[in-house]
């Protein structure tokens, strides 16, 4: 790890530490009385520790332990949306086919950096494999809905977030060895957003901006959020091959990305009628729930870097 | 099981010992690839929303829908509920090869029951009774054989004769989901979906309750737990 990567992490170390801190004092106050909302913010936190000493444990690995990591969050991923999209005993050959060859497939075409087929590898061939698999069995019942949510989750799931390793492809001249500090400015950016919206629609929130959608996302909380995470974005152009107006510029699209991202996955676990994705990040629910913003936000984000800086 | 011969009603429990002897400390150590494994594949939640994890002895009746089933609600126990609750399973399937003889009887400490009945003189619910007559607490799938099908198949009797006979013994309901779309009949490979297992308030029999009335209103308590943990 270079040093703009060392203290990078040590700030965002301090960042958590400081919420922690106030954590610990909020549930110092209310000792006694039960508060959901503290115990669910000390245990996002937390988890956010684990969160961050899990990719700072990756980076110190290099390359290949970065592309693993990202291998296994997709797998989480998709294993999560498959559980909650309902499909029948003839999918089984595509779903044994999507977690165990497509999933290897698309992460081994980012390390050995095949580009021409990495991009297209899931919307072409898979979407063309997959339905015909499913139909060997010959079941035809919701056999269109069927295949739909399957590519559904391999394009989110797989191919979106696959887009975050993929970064470390990219040839940008003057960028050669930084490439960490890309992935660590995209997760951080949008994530901050995320973290910045909810703060300031805990603080500030009035007015709910999507009530069918996620009753919990608010006007106040959607403006603050963006703006602070942009503001943010801006500030540490340095790390990044852009300069401080165009790092703005990108750390507002990909941070709206993330806002319609998260509006979109909420739109889909409400069809299913559940809150979360599932359970494996305290505090947060799922690996999905975690990354619904990124999964929006990474492949535009790697397409703007490879149209303008590559 | 097809409703046998059943012990008359007050018999005494018998006192026959268990015909295995428990299994060694390093025969357990065995469980934990599979028990890890199984935990691992599904990401098995267990949820306790009628009942605590507590030592009691009790009978778990689970549906039934892939071979996989006892092993995931078996893992799904704490450790030590684990080291007493043996599942219930059909002697034809597990006698078949040693590695399989093995596994019940060494890893699992299964029962074995005779669902072919070659014994006619034999009560087949026997090696259940003097399981939970030696203090253990049985896993059990009162369907009998694998539903392939949403819902649940109609009860067979054993799980009454069982309540019947063992008054103290709590009966805790077991809904076991998705296991079904992991490992589905005929394929090696299981997918990695996550599965749940939700654990229901325990029945009791009533003190004048029919067959026919316990099994359904079983076979209902679990179907309940099921619309819940949807």
């Amino acid at each position: 790890m270079d040093r703009d990567t060392l203290s990078l992490f040590a700030g965002i170390g301090a960042l958590l530490a400081l919420a922690s801190l106030i954590g610990f004092v909020l549930q110092w106050r209310c000792r006694g009385a039960d508060s959901p909302v503290i115990d669910n913010l000390n245990a996002r936190i937390n988890a956010w520790w684990v969160m961050v000493a899990v990719l700072g444990g990756a980076f110190w690995l290099g390359h290949g332990a970065v592309i693993l990591l990202f291998c296994a969050v997709s797998f989480f991923a998709l294993r999560e949306f498959i559980t909650l999209a309902p499909t029948r005993g003839s999918d089984y050959p595509a779903l044994a086919a999507a977690f165990y060859l497509v999933l290897p497939l698309q992460y081994l075409l980012i390390a050995y950096d095949w580009y021409g087929l990495f991009s297209i590898f899931i919307p072409v061939y898979v979407f063309l494999l997959l339905p015909i698999l499913a139909s060997l069995g010959g079941d035809t019942a919701h056999f269109l809905e069927r295949t739909a949510k399957v590519q559904w989750g391999m394009m989110i799931a797989v191919f979106c977030i696959s887009h975050v390793p993929a970064l470390l492809t990219l040839d940008i001249p003057g960028f050669e060895g930084r490439h960490l500090l890309l992935i660590a400015w995209l997760v951080l950016v949008v994530q901050l957003s995320d973290v910045l919206q909810y703060v300031c629609g805990k603080l500030l929130g009035k007015r709910r901006i999507a009530p069918r959608l996620s009753p919990s996302k608010t006007v106040e909380g959607f403006a603050g959020g963006i703006a602070l995470a942009t503001l943010t974005g801006a500030a540490f152009y340095w790390i990044t091959p852009f300069d401080v107006w165009q790092a703005a510029l990108i750390a507002l699209v990909v941070t709206l990305l993330g806002f319609f991202g998260g509006l979109v996955m909420s739109a889909i676990k409400r069809d299913r009628g559940v809150k979360d994705w599932g359970h494996m990040i305290e505090g947060h629910g799922g690996m999905l729930d975690r990354l619904d913003s990124v999964c929006f936000a990474a492949p535009v984000f790697f397409h703007l870097l490879r149209w303008g800086w590559a | 099981m097809n409703n046998p011969q059943i012990p008359p009603p007050g018999e005494d429990l018998p006192t026959v010992p268990a015909p295995r002897p428990r299994p060694s400390p390093a025969q357990r150590l065995l469980a934990w690839p599979i028990t890890g494994f199984a935990r691992l594949l599904t990401g098995a939640r267990s949820l306790w929303r009628g009942c605590a994890p507590e030592p009691k002895q009790r009978i778990y009746f689970a549906n039934h829908s892939s071979h996989a089933d006892f092993v995931l609600l078996w893992s799904s126990l704490p450790p030590a509920l684990r080291a007493r609750a043996r599942p219930v399973a059909g002697a034809d399937y597990w006698q078949r090869d040693a590695l399989r003889r093995f596994l019940i009887h060494r890893v699992f400490h299964g029962v074995l029951v005779d669902r072919e009945l070659h014994d006619r003189h034999r009560n087949p619910l026997q090696p259940m009774l003097d399981a939970l007559a030696g203090g253990d607490s049985l896993i059990l799938f009162p369907e009998g054989t694998r539903n392939l099908e949403d819902g649940l198949l109609p009860f067979k009797s054993g799980l009454y004769h069982l309540a019947r006979a063992c008054p103290q013994v709590e009966l805790v309901p077991v809904w076991i989901a998705n296991l079904n779309r992991a490992m589905p009949k005929g394929r090696i490979l299981p997918l990695p979906l996550l599965c749940t297992v939700s654990f229901g308030a325990p029945l009791t029999l009533g003190l004048d309750e029919g067959k026919s009335a316990f099994l359904a209103r079983a076979r209902d308590a679990l179907l309940n737990l099921a619309a819940e943990a949807d």
